[in-house]
């Protein structure tokens, strides 16, 4: 056999094998979406929306309280999440840059940002719950934000840094102080890169269930206090696909079809955004 | 000091940590004039032009020794490196057009002078870009976006963001490194009618460019500065033996 010969069929072999797993891996996903997306979408109808818990066996229940909850919980986690992870990243590739300080902060933080959720919510029951008697979706929303802090801190650093230095010097060549360089200049022509980093850090959260086990628990009334258990989407859902009742797992369905798609657009948008930036 | 020397360098020494990058660099700038500095990579003619303006300072573990004085004073030791910075502007090597309009580019200095009247800044703007000789092409688009400009201008509308605060002295980095020829010759021209209102230090690696453009070329080498003088005799009759080897391409 020629040596070209030998090279065409290994090409051959690996090519077929490597189209293979990757087909492997997309068979999956379109089995666990497409699943999601017959159970899910037939369960939908606008009373899930605005209809409250009911008691299993008397149907025609919705999940109001769970979305609500969800929304606080998550919007709580986002206004404490996203300014600090913005600034600690911002010190990391600002302020501290090239300091062992800032490198130290970072490999924590890439540390953190890996810690199991669920390590997390026992952490934040201990701290919080514990101390304060009693569950809370503010709790919840704590427990999520250091769960969000490591990843919006790092997507910060990656995008500030890909600003060209010499964009700041020339507008320190101005006279420019500092924090004005950062406010108008960096965030500025890094303002893409940190949306989606916020974007996509919401979408990191939106999905978890174990912290808020710990935390807000769960409540089987519609309530909008964050100091008290509040319900969330993805503890009802375990709740309720969990349960003994076709009624709940038709809600569960449902449910996991509303977050499912909510990460599904909240990811793409922010690709999309991207790549129509990055594009040239 | 000499009325019509707008800066003058004494014994100037620069490092980077412990390393000696500049030695002993002795030289007037004159007024309305173009000075260049040439030199082969490395030669520490960027790291000389980075002092007048103090950019060295947002780095750590720069030291300066010696005297750059403008104006009486000592560029080295003063407190104020901002309001310095509005009278020594600089123009770097890619252009650096700030992500904002047109306008915002131009105004950016002047607002951080304070000035928010929106009449001057229209004004002074305005004027800043005919300096610039970027009007007639910007003129129709002063609210879109800077980054839609080709390169060429894009380093005119730094120009013109640099003179609108109107500073007494424009520091160019290769200005024209990342021009195309056309780009370059309407750069060029435009660093030429500019002298009539600021005076020009400019680092460049093409001596042509040196030679077309400057009243006075510097060469440096090895940290040292080699040679200076009027750039028709300094290009015609180098009183040096290393300037003349590297003018006539021997080395560098």
């Amino acid at each position: 056999m020629t040596n070209l010969k030998k090279r065409k069929i290994t090409n051959i072999f690996f090519l077929t094998i490597s189209t293979l797993t990757a087909f492997l891996g997309l068979f999956w996903l379109v089995m666990i979406l497409g699943d999601l997306f017959i159970q899910g979408a037939s369960s939908i109808n606008w009373k899930l929306f605005v209809d409250d818990f009911a008691p299993p066996g008397f149907g025609d229940g919705g999940l109001r309280p769970a979305f609500v909850g969800q929304l606080i919980i998550v919007s709580t986690a986002f206004i404490i999440g996203i300014p600090i992870g913005l600034l600690g990243g911002t010190f990391i590739a600002e302020y501290g840059r090239n300091s062992k300080t800032a490198k130290l902060i970072s490999t924590l933080s890439d540390l953190a940002g890996s810690i199991p959720s669920i390590v997390v919510g026992t952490f934040i029951y201990a701290v919080i719950v514990r101390t304060t008697g009693h569950f809370s979706a503010f709790s919840g929303s704590l427990a999520l934000a250091l769960i969000m802090i490591p990843v919006m801190l790092k997507t910060t650093e990656n995008m500030l840094n890909l600003v060209p230095w010499q964009l700041r010097e020339a507008a320190f060549a101005l006279g420019a102080p500092y924090y004005k360089v950062i406010f108008q200049i960096v965030y500025k022509s890094a303002s893409v890169g940190l949306l989606t980093g916020a974007v996509l850090s919401v979408a990191r959260i939106a999905g978890e269930t174990a912290p808020l086990l710990f935390t807000s628990l769960n409540n089987t009334f519609f309530s909008l206090n964050i100091t008290k258990p509040m319900a969330s989407l993805t503890v009802t859902i375990y709740r309720y696909a969990m349960g003994p009742y076709n009624d709940w797992h038709k809600l569960a369905w449902a449910g996991s079809f509303v977050i499912t798609v909510f990460i599904l657009l909240a990811t793409l948008i922010s690709r999309f955004i991207v790549n129509r930036r990055y594009k040239n | 000091m000499n009325d019509k020397h707008i800066l003058k360098v004494e014994h100037l020494n620069f490092y980077y940590s412990s390393k000696q990058v500049l030695f002993d660099i002795n030289m007037n700038i004159e007024k309305n004039m173009t000075t260049a500095l040439i030199g082969p990579s490395g030669c520490g003619k960027t790291t000389f032009l980075r002092c007048f303006n103090r950019m060295h300072d947002l780095y750590k573990n720069n030291r300066y020794e010696g005297k750059i004085i403008y104006n009486g004073e000592n560029i080295l030791t003063m407190r104020d490196s901002i309001n310095l910075r509005s009278k020594i502007g600089m123009v770097f090597q890619s252009p650096t057009p700030f992500p904002m309009s047109v306008f915002d580019n131009v105004a950016y200095g002047l607002r951080l002078n304070g000035i928010k009247n929106k009449a001057e800044l229209t004004d002074r703007v305005e004027n800043a870009l005919m300096k610039a000789a970027l009007w007639d092409e910007v003129k129709d688009r002063l609210n879109t976006t800077a980054s839609g400009l080709s390169g060429g201008q894009q380093q005119r509308l730094v120009i013109a963001r640099a003179l609108a605060v109107e500073p007494d002295i424009l520091l160019f980095d290769e200005p024209t490194s990342a021009l195309d020829p056309i780009a370059t010759a309407k750069i060029e021209e435009l660093m030429v009618e500019l002298k009539k209102i600021t005076t020009i230090i400019v680092v460049t690696h093409n001596m042509q460019q040196a030679a077309r453009i400057s009243d006075f070329t510097a060469f440096f080498y090895l940290g040292k500065l080699v040679e200076m003088g009027k750039t028709d005799e300094f290009f015609t009759r180098p009183k040096n033996r290393q300037t003349e080897n590297y003018i006539s391409g021997r080395f560098g």
